[in-house]
């Protein structure tokens, strides 16, 4: 970084180059944690949470209330929207104490909404496809051990017995499968980050400094 | 299909052509054998002049050679082309001016299995479609409704295909399909059209296994909940990472530092999140009884007004009501980083004794645990996050992996109902195991028909 570099980097003064400055700043502002906690990560911190949650709440609106509830109800005549946004008004009851207890329709619509939904899918997804994928029609050293794996990583997970003997030695095999499994995932989410941190630098050094083409 | 190929150009189907000598008519490009034979046969059985030609061409060699090649390559050529005129069309017959044969058999039927707005139609090929004159480059298909008027045009497909779906479409509104083979941009001739209706189907026989799959596994849950419910010791084995639970509270209690309890980013709809929650209660009722203070910040308003009410009921439940703050779970942004930023702060300035990720993270699961761990917290982690779960391991104290943090809330409480349930899912995985390795010896001797029945659609 030189004197030049950043003030051919800050002039002409257009909304852009302050945008990119702002988000230099804070970034600084986020990576000096790196070396302790202190007012510019406080100040960062703050900042993203509140405009975040800003954010989001516009989004939400738009979304959820806008988008789901009055523009089917008022302008397409739709009434079923209407019973998600009586129990979305229940949970409004949460602010009054005396009634708060209506609340808990609402959430038990939800919970059980949504568990509802979800477990057909997990038995598909996570149990079904998974017997389906071991069960491969070819004799190979990759379709034993995907067979090997499962079988071994599934009795790792049997609660109902002490893991000794035949069951204790494979689900050995089962946790050995899965830490190698995790340490491929490592290394390559590693990857994965070390990019996001590149394309951070590239921000720092190119966009903000001008010191990289 | 020389004799249509002939009609369809305008011609007679090869007249004179039974004149000609059979080896002489072998020659002629069946293509050509409808136009006038004598004119497409002439350079066949009068060769000379061509080869006169290439004579000449070899001859010349040399520039000098041009001045005479020149008009001698004229007096070749004019006479032959004079003659092609005169006798009529002997060029070519231009296939992509020609119909193609319409796809036979259409069928428009209600999409099976589904919910309703789609219509799915079948076809035969056009015999022409890489067969016969092999000419048909697509299909087009094209709808009417029942206010009638031009067809609509819904989707041009290549060709060798003879499915479409049509979604979406209204429900009980009858539809009228057409087929249509096209090559290049002459299309075929005479494709009927075809009706039919949508509507949603009750069952979807395409999912039967996960059907049968959830009511066995239904059956096994209620089976052993009733066995724990009449007073059988159902044992469990023990789990490290959740025997450590207490413990962490404990230790926070002893230093006066809050418990910091983070319940991933997922929804309600996440079978993690409803664990973590789970979980939430039984450290909560700890925390009460202890008399520490717990720390839960949220990243999903909805997952707060439910970690509220279970953290209430579990102080209730301890007969520590007074204790109970609404403060203690509070909604912080649905931004990853602004969240991940925010409990980073939370760890470095309340510096808690013991942090919980239970639930499912994504890409902040390091961040969260690293700062944890610089600390000097105890951490305890649980996730099905099969991408994050490394993080956990190399950064938590105590990990629990995927299906054990499905069993904590079960393991802890030692009640019938989740101790039950826990054991009818370790059946379940023994019956897995034993269909996985019946399903592979049998796909591998080709049973395949095992193996079909789990594949959901």
């Amino acid at each position: 970084m030189n004197e030049v570099s950043l003030w051919t980097g800050f002039w002409p003064f257009t909304p852009e180059r302050f945008a990119i400055w702002v988000g230099a700043i804070l970034t600084l502002c986020i990576y000096s944690f790196l070396y302790r906690d202190n007012p510019f990560y406080k100040f960062a911190e703050h900042l993203l949470v509140g405009v975040s949650a800003g954010y989001w709440a516009l989004i939400y609106w738009n979304a959820n209330i806008v988008g789901q509830l009055l523009v089917p109800v008022l302008r397409g005549g739709v009434l079923l929207p209407l019973v998600p946004g009586v129990l979305g008004l229940l949970m409004f009851t949460r602010f009054f104490p005396r009634f708060a207890w209506i609340s808990r329709y609402a959430i038990a619509f939800y919970v059980g909404g949504y568990a509802g939904l979800a477990i057909p899918s997990y038995m598909q997804a996570r149990v079904l496809a998974q017997v389906h994928a071991a069960m491969a029609p070819t004799v190979s050293i990759t379709a034993a051990l995907l067979l090997i794996g499962l079988i071994c990583s599934l009795l790792y997970f049997f609660f109902s017995r002490e893991h000794k003997g035949v069951l204790g030695g494979a689900s050995r095999i089962g946790i050995w499968f899965l830490m190698v499994g995790f340490g491929a995932s490592f290394g390559y989410t590693v990857m994965a980050r070390v990019s996001l941190l590149i394309g951070r630098m590239q921000f720092l050094f190119r966009d903000w400094l001008g010191l990289i083409r | 299909m020389d004799g249509r190929l002939c009609r369809a150009a305008g011609f007679p189907a090869g007249p004179g052509l039974a004149a000609l000598s059979p080896r002489v008519a072998s020659r002629i490009p069946p293509a050509l054998r409808c136009i006038a034979p004598e004119a497409a046969v002439r350079d066949m059985v009068n060769p000379r002049r061509p080869a006169l030609l290439a004579a000449v061409l070899r001859a010349a060699g040399s520039a000098r050679s041009l001045v005479l090649l020149i008009p001698l390559v004229g007096v070749l050529l004019i006479p032959h082309a004079r003659a092609e005129v005169a006798v009529g069309p002997a060029t070519p017959l231009d296939l992509s001016a020609v119909s193609p044969a319409p796809p036979a058999n259409i069928r428009a039927s209600d999409t099976p299995n589904d919910g309703g707005g789609a219509i799915t139609l079948r076809w035969d090929l056009s015999p022409d479609d890489g067969a016969g004159l092999g000419t048909v480059t697509g299909y087009v298909i094209s709808r009417v409704d029942t206010s009638g008027g031009e067809p609509m045009l819904l989707a041009a497909l290549g060709p060798g295909v003879d499915t479409y779906v049509d979604s979406p479409v209204e429900d009980g509104t009858p539809y009228t399909y057409f087929v249509t083979a096209m090559a290049g941009d002459v299309a075929s001739r005479g494709a009927g059209g075809t009706s039919a209706l949508a509507g949603p189907q009750w069952f979807n026989f395409g999912r039967t296994s996960v059907l049968v799959s959830i009511v066995g596994f239904a059956a096994l849950l209620i089976w052993f909940i009733s066995r724990a419910r009449r007073g059988t010791e159902l044992f469990i084995r023990k789990i490290a990472g959740l025997e450590a639970v207490d413990e962490a509270v404990g230790r926070a209690t002893e230093l006066g530092k809050p418990i910091l309890y983070v319940s991933g980013l997922n929804p309600m709809d996440d079978v993690a999140t409803l664990a973590a929650i789970n979980i939430l209660g039984r450290v909560a009722r700890r925390a009460a009884e202890y008399g520490s203070k717990l720390v839960v910040p949220c990243y999903d308003p909805m997952v707060m007004a439910v970690e509220q009410e279970v953290v209430k009921e579990a102080f209730l439940e301890v007969g520590r009501p007074d204790a109970y703050r609404e403060e203690m779970v509070f909604y912080v942004t649905n931004s990853q980083f602004g969240y991940t930023a925010a409990v980073d702060g939370i760890m470095v300035r309340d510096r808690p004794a013991t942090n919980f990720f239970m639930g499912y993270f994504y890409a902040e699961s390091l961040i969260l645990a690293e700062t944890g761990a610089s600390t000097g917290a105890i951490q305890i982690a649980g996730t099905d996050a099969v991408a994050q779960l490394p993080f956990f391991i190399t950064a938590c104290d105590y990990t629990l992996i995927g299906e054990e943090l499905y069993a904590a809330s079960a393991y802890l409480s030692r009640e019938p109902l989740l101790l039950g349930s826990l054991k009818g899912q370790d059946w379940a995985k023994l019956i897995l195991v034993v269909l996985a390795i019946t399903g592979a010896v049998l796909s591998v001797a080709r049973f395949d028909w095992f193996r079909g029945l789990f594949a959901a659609r």
